[in-house]
């Protein structure tokens, strides 16, 4: 079947044999998008963190046909190199990455809490951030979701300034 | 104590190899044979003491560099990158030596092509420490050959030439690295020249940021779950679900005539499905039957019994003095870990091409010469037409020190004709795990008069760990009487008491075991230092006190004690309780780096909380102190995982649990929000890092809890006992 949404902001058609396949398989085999990452397939792990309409999303555990009409960030979409996303900023700042597999979907996660919660506690922190990292950068990530709120808040006020 | 510095045989002259063009103006790239005694090191390597140089076994010479027209410098890596941060530090080193800019070494992994092969593996916190000497010979001797040429090009002399950020400058001209190497066909290789003096260090002793973030941080496809080829087709593998299962059948009717299925391969020892997307070659798997022979039904219990000491064979890996069967008032403490699953989050995967008699694979592996072996032999092939493409690793933690898998996909390649993806399914990640092995642990002490130890013994058993794998066999058990891994950690560090015993016993599990991060240290940390903690209390004296006065004065005894006192005053140790915290202590050494960490917990709801550790590591010098912090961060966290949380079990007869969340780990909000990382420098050169600081941190955190509750916990994972 034919599914269109947007990838990155990019407009696109897909077709695919079987509309239960997983999000994650079109955006990393057909689409070619290898960032958001296979861990368990299960929704337990969150190396697969997308986003879908601005939230968080497991992506091993979404149908591709839910996805029709809407609007797909992968890590690819979040920042780039030029214009990092201030949740990659802060990564780099704090140098939190060990072996790196599961951050795509930290970061992802991050980005969707920050949306919501542009300040978020260590509650919050703790409440939304639940995936898992087996290099343990917990330590590391903790501080750099704080500085990426800052990062965010000074762009949102240049931004406002600006206007 | 062995010589480190025999490890630092210079590279022969006559074992250079430099090879100019490769078809592309400006390009040299240098590689050199280097003998070593790999046998030796493989043991030596392993035991508790002892650092292993980098090792290889080749006659053929080995791709270290190239310079690019751009003048950069490729570094091709025989050691893999999983985190553990050596891409960073190789080029710090290799910076140095070059005097070149660090942004101007790329690292990649050597493919087995380069012959730049690692002929043991990526593991044992080795890669810097080993690395150490020979890579920084090898980048000393590619800055002198350039140097001269550079010095021809200019007709003056070498000596009037100065190099920075790879441009050599004369009087009155400069030229790049790679402008000096264009066109030069007849190379004069140096004698190795002198390394530089650490004041003249740029680069080495830096915190500088990790050379892969920027790829980690963006998503690049660099991990070998990433690794595509074209016309690629996707397999999967029957795996039985219970312990000890042999194949017996296969009924494949059904699965042979399903969509998208290209081909089903029925072989002695495994069963595999092609198909053109994973998902049909998952639905193909599930439809196959396969007849399995298998073991009784087995359960915890009955492998809780087996792994009990008494169990199996013994030997005394280490004995001083004597008086060990008195068996009047011994104070007596039993403890026990569980199996463990490595759980990183890349699951095992592979891409093999076989064209002809060639075979590609790319694979997440730590252990490529063994992997390019083993597809060789399986395929009957010439060794040198197998390429491995390492890739980058999802975590390592020892889990890749054996690939199988490359095999499978080769084959499964070879009779499809086209290139095979395939890969662990998360289920199988956790069932056909080669696990950290249980363990149990028997240790008698008894105080003199002036409350220290007189006698103190640890009798251990544990399943296989270094031995009965592919890098070593279970003959190598059998000749040195002990598992080279299952041992480390379970040596007494308290050698000034008059009368100590280590004896280790070695039981066959009915599962594989093998390789976890540290090893044995983790267990066998655990239960020997809160034994310590536990007379310590017993003869009323601080603990730091009481383990500073039954340390011995040997160097490594002077770092230990060291780590110890800087652990304890950075954390302001006290054994009071303050505003329901309490602090508990512990402290190890692992291949000659030793480690003190202080924990300070809570109980919160009954359940253990660590809010801060303190870590002291004596690593030796800091190649990369920031990279360091981050691998004592990462030890404290995955080490608390395991020992508060993890715990596989064998419920008739499979391994369970087969998903993260029952498997329970450490997440976000268990992490400690402090961490205090404190590095010492007893000695000049880098030692082992990635698992030393493994060791304490079981301990530190039942001590504090023994402190808090009065309860001394002695079973991994630590739980607490149901309060009212």
């Amino acid at each position: 079947m034919k599914i269109s949404f947007t990838v990155n902001g990019e407009s696109m058609t897909v077709d695919i044999a079987d509309e239960n396949t997983p999000l994650l398989w079109v955006i990393r085999d057909t689409l070619n998008l290898k960032g958001t990452k296979f861990g368990c397939g299960k929704a337990a792990c969150g190396a697969c963190t997308l986003h879908v309409d601005d939230e968080a999303v497991r992506s091993c555990s979404y149908a591709v046909k839910f996805a029709e009409g809407k609007n797909i960030t992968t890590i690819e979409g979040l920042g780039e190199r030029e214009n990092p996303h201030p949740v990659q900023q802060a990564w780099i700042e704090e140098i939190v990455p060990q072996c790196g597999y599961c951050q795509p979907g930290f970061m992802m996660a991050t980005a969707a809490l920050l949306n919501k919660v542009p300040t978020p506690t260590d509650e919050d922190i703790d409440k939304n951030i639940i995936n898992v990292c087996r290099c343990g950068t917990y330590y590391r990530m903790r501080k750099a979701i704080h500085k990426a709120a800052e990062l965010h808040a000074h762009r949102v006020m240049n931004e406002s300034k600006e206007l | 104590m062995v010589d480190k510095d025999k490890g630092s045989k210079k590279v022969s002259r006559r074992k250079f190899l430099v090879r100019g063009g490769l078809g592309t103006i400006g390009i040299v790239a240098i590689g050199a044979y280097i003998f070593r005694n790999p046998i030796r090191r493989q043991i030596l390597g392993m035991v508790n003491s002892i650092e292993a140089p980098y090792t290889d076994n080749t006659d053929k010479p080995m791709v270290w560099f190239e310079v690019t027209t751009d003048n950069d410098i490729i570094l091709y890596s025989p050691k893999m990158e999983m985190g553990q941060g050596t891409f960073t530090g190789i080029a710090q080193m290799a910076a140095d030596e070059l005097s070149v800019s660090v942004s101007q070494i790329k690292v990649v992994h050597a493919a087995s092509s380069t012959g730049n092969v690692d002929s043991f593996a990526t593991g044992g916190s080795t890669s810097i420490s080993g690395l150490w000497n020979p890579l920084r010979e090898l980048a000393a001797m590619l800055r002198v050959m350039l140097l001269k040429e550079a010095a021809v090009k200019m007709n003056v002399g070498v000596d009037e030439l100065t190099v920075e950020d790879g441009v050599i400058s004369g009087i009155k001209k400069t030229l790049t690295y790679a402008q000096a190497a264009e066109g030069v066909e007849n190379w004069e290789v140096p004698y190795v020249p002198a390394l530089k003096n650490k004041k003249d260090y740029k680069y080495i002793g830096q915190p500088i940021p990790r050379v892969d973030l920027d790829a980690k941080v963006y998503g690049d496809p660099i991990f070998g779950m990433d690794a595509d080829m074209p016309d690629m087709l996707y397999g999967s593998v029957v795996r039985p679900s219970k312990i000890g299962s042999t194949f017996v059948s296969a009924d494949i009717t059904v699965a042979e005539n399903m969509a998208g299925v290209v081909k089903i391969i029925v072989e002695d020892d495994f069963v595999g499905v092609v198909a053109n997307s994973m998902i049909e070659a998952e639905h193909a798997k599930d439809a196959i039957t396969v007849t399995w022979e298998s073991h009784e039904n087995l359960d915890t219990a009955t492998i809780t019994k087996m792994m009990t000491v008494g169990n199996g064979n013994s030997t005394t890996i280490q004995k001083n003095g004597g008086a060990f069967n008195e068996d009047d008032d011994f104070e007596t403490l039993e403890f026990r870990s569980p199996i463990g699953a490595h759980a990183q989050i890349e699951p095992n995967g592979v891409v093999a091409s076989v064209e002809g008699d060639s075979v590609t694979i790319k694979i997440s592996t730590q252990v490529v010469g063994i992997t390019r072996k083993e597809v060789a032999k399986r395929l009957d092939l010439n060794i040198e037409k197998v390429n491995i493409v390492p890739t980058y690793l999802g975590g390592g933690f020892g889990r890749r020190l054996h690939t199988p898998y490359a095999v499978q996909a080769a084959v499964m390649s070879k009779a499809v004709g086209k290139p095979v993806k395939y890969f662990f399914s998360r289920k199988e990640e956790f069932q056909h795990d080669m696990f950290r092995p249980p363990t149990h642990h028997i240790i008698k002490g008894k105080l003199n008069n002036d409350g220290y130890l007189n006698t103190l013994e640890h009798e251990f058993v544990s399943g296989d760990v270094a031995t009965d794998s592919a890098l070593l066999s279970n003959a190598l058990t059998n000749f040195l009487g002990a598992d080279v891994g299952a041992i480390r950690g379970g040596f007494i560090q308290y050698t000034a008491i008059p009368n100590f015993r280590a004896v280790y016993w070695h039981v066959i599990l009915p599962f594989a075991t093998s390789w976890w991060r540290s090893l044995g240290l983790l267990a066998n940390t655990f239960a020997m230092e809160s034994f310590i903690d536990e007379m310590a209390i017993k003869a009323m004296k601080n603990s730091v006190e009481f383990r500073l006065r039954q340390i011995g004065e040997e160097p490594i005894d002077i770092r230990l004690k060291n780590v110890i006192k800087a652990a304890a005053e950075k954390a302001n140790y006290t054994e009071e309780i303050v505003d329901g915290r309490a602090m508990g202590f512990a402290a190890s050494i692992d291949a000659n780096t030793p480690c003190a960490q202080v924990a300070e917990v809570s109980i919160v709801d009954n359940e253990i909380k660590v809010h801060k550790v303190t870590v002291a590591l004596d690593p030796g010098l800091a190649v990369n102190p920031d990279q360091i912090r981050a691998q004592c961060e990462g030890c404290v966290i995955m080490g608390m995982s395991a020992v508060l949380y993890e715990q596989m079990f064998v419920d008739d007869g499979e391994l369970t649990p087969t998903i993260y969340g029952p498997y329970q780990m450490a997440l976000m909000k268990n992490a400690p929000k402090e961490i205090d990382v404190l590095l010492l420098q007893g000695k000049d050169t880098p030692g082992a890092v990635g698992e030393p600081p493994l060791g304490p941190i079981g301990a530190a955190i039942a001590n504090a809890v023994r402190r808090l509750t009065g309860e001394r916990l002695t079973q991994l994972p630590l739980k607490l006992s149901a309060r009212s």
